[in-house]
């Protein structure tokens, strides 16, 4: 156990080795694993923002009743008295025509145009908080509302919540995809590094074999090294995410200023960080894991 | 103790090349064996049979006890850890010294580092190198180099020594020098097997000789 361990830690320190050996090649190839990460990462930052922002903005599903115009008080209670009676609703409320009047006359920019109404042409209201969120549902009891008499219409109202969260689905799709291909240019860059390796420590490996190296020695740096290099270039991504937010941010701040809201793009927790860093070195591993497989098989060295 | 057994053993290397043909040899534990032949005669392709490098295309070849034809591949570092290989061209590491060069068999093994480091001195100074420990490989002479590579095929302390024309480089000096490590090896209990062309070496030690032509046993 103490040999493996030891083992072990001899090629993680000889696969470090030889990255200090060739430090601007390797600068290179960890920069553009970390520019081809950062790409997909920074999107996922902006999506997980907007995620947030939808779920904090998310009204508890509602209905809007509204009323023929010419419904009786009678016949607005008939509707009161149904919906107190229908089981399986979180609440509803009652908006008068004159109330909601007051509403659009309050709200800014419409005052004059209710002022210059000669009458009120709104109808009755009720708006009903429904129990269920779920479309489906939401769509039975949109539908069951607009049949009962003197209703003329009924609106789901949180309809424009659902559009977003299915859009930020979409979003979350791109960014899956385009994660795996870039997933797959870092394996790409690992493989032909280590390629390369393989080709410059060509003598190594041929006398390591004769002198009774087995393959998991020979591989072991090798693999080590694919790590380190994607680790590198996870953190390289991090980075630059960072530094990006960092310029978006600021840029944010007049105009959150000018909403009166604090609008701020907040970085990866810590362990998605750290779930993204392990990605980038289990790439980087598997990319080398390929190239040692393939290419020292291919010169008859294994 | 019988340590390496060939019975009938033929090579023919892909395009029909027949380096050896119908080999029958034992080579006892702690012998000192000359294979002699010229160039050509099949005397590399026998030590590479020996150390698993090659496989045999018919008969088998027994390195204690196990079958070099039917050894599973991850098998092989382990059979060979228990030779030293010596060869013609050195196959030393020019990207490090001459010490970081007789540690690598030990690092291969796992060994620990500062009892290895004490093994790989005393193979230094056994071949008279230790004051050039620090010294690159490419700056050696021929002769330095080749008891640098014996330095590493000993370090591990080996049963079986397999040299290949250890002394085809170099001057007849030098040669002698070569041969006369052999022979303390032997003395100390190594089996010996050495491949050469060159009569003088083999009647200076007088060994048991194995002379072969044209792939064939000469008797």
């Amino acid at each position: 156990m103490r040999a493996w361990a030891s083992a072990h830690r001899r090629a993680f320190i000889s696969a470090f080795a030889r990255l200090a050996a060739s430090p601007l090649a390797n600068l290179l190839n960890i920069s553009v694993i970390g520019i081809a990460l950062a790409l997909p990462l920074g999107f996922f930052v902006v999506l997980s923002n907007l995620q947030g922002l939808a779920r904090n903005l998310k009204p508890q599903p509602e209905i809007s009743i509204f009323l023929a115009p010419e419904a009786t008080a009678a016949e607005v209670r008939i509707i009161e008295l149904r919906l107190k009676s229908r089981s399986g609703l979180a609440g509803f409320r009652f908006v008068p025509r004159a109330q909601a009047l007051e509403q659009l006359k309050s709200r800014a920019g419409l005052a004059d145009v209710a002022a210059g109404l000669a009458g009120n042409p709104l109808p009755d209201a009720f708006v009903v908080i429904a129990g269920a969120s779920d479309a489906a549902a939401l769509e039975t009891l949109r539908a069951e509302f607009a049949a009962w008499p003197k209703v003329a219409e009924a609106h789901v109202d949180s309809d424009w919540a659902r559009r977003l969260d299915g859009l930020l689905a979409v979003g979350r799709y791109a960014v899956l995809m385009l994660a795996a291909a870039l997933a797959l240019a870092l394996a790409a860059i690992t493989f032909n590094t280590i390629r390369l390796q393989i080709l410059t420590q060509r003598d190594e490996i041929e006398v390591a074999k004769l002198i009774g190296a087995t393959d998991g020695w020979i591989q072991r740096p090798f693999l080590y090294f694919g790590g380190l290099i994607g680790m590198a270039g996870g953190i390289a991504a991090w980075l630059l995410t960072a530094l990006a937010l960092l310029v978006f941010n600021n840029q944010l701040g007049p105009l959150s200023s000018l909403y009166g809201v604090p609008l701020e793009l907040a970085h990866l927790a810590w362990a998605d960080s750290l779930f993204a860093l392990l990605f980038a070195a289990g790439l980087g591993w598997f990319g080398a894991w390929l190239s040692v497989r393939r290419h020292l098989s291919a010169h008859n060295l294994v | 103790m019988t340590q390496i057994v060939l019975s009938s053993v033929s090579k023919r290397y892909p395009g029909g090349h027949d380096a050896l043909a119908n080999i029958t040899l034992t080579v006892e534990t702690g012998e000192l064996v000359f294979i002699t032949g010229h160039s050509g005669a099949g005397k590399s392709t026998l030590l590479k049979l020996m150390a698993a490098i090659e496989r045999p295309t018919t008969g088998s070849v027994i390195v204690n006890g196990q079958n070099i034809g039917t050894l599973r591949a991850r098998g092989i570092p382990f059979l060979r850890r228990n030779f030293g290989l010596v060869f013609q061209d050195h196959k030393l590491l020019f990207d490090r010294n001459a010490f970081e060069n007789v540690m690598l068999p030990l690092d291969i093994t796992g060994f620990d580092r500062r009892e290895g480091a004490r093994r790989a001195r005393a193979a230094l100074d056994k071949v008279g190198l230790l004051h050039k420990e620090k010294a690159r490989p490419i700056t050696l002479s021929g002769g330095e180099q080749q008891r640098l590579c014996i330095a590493r095929a000993i370090v591990h302390r080996p049963a079986v020594l397999l040299a290949d024309e250890p002394t085809g480089n170099l001057d007849a000096e030098y040669a002698a020098e070569i041969a006369t490590l052999f022979s303390d090896f032997n003395l100390v209990g190594v089996t010996v097997v050495l491949a050469t062309h060159d009569a003088q070496l083999a009647a200076r030690l007088n060994p048991r000789i194995i002379n072969i032509r044209g792939g064939r046993l000469v008797a």
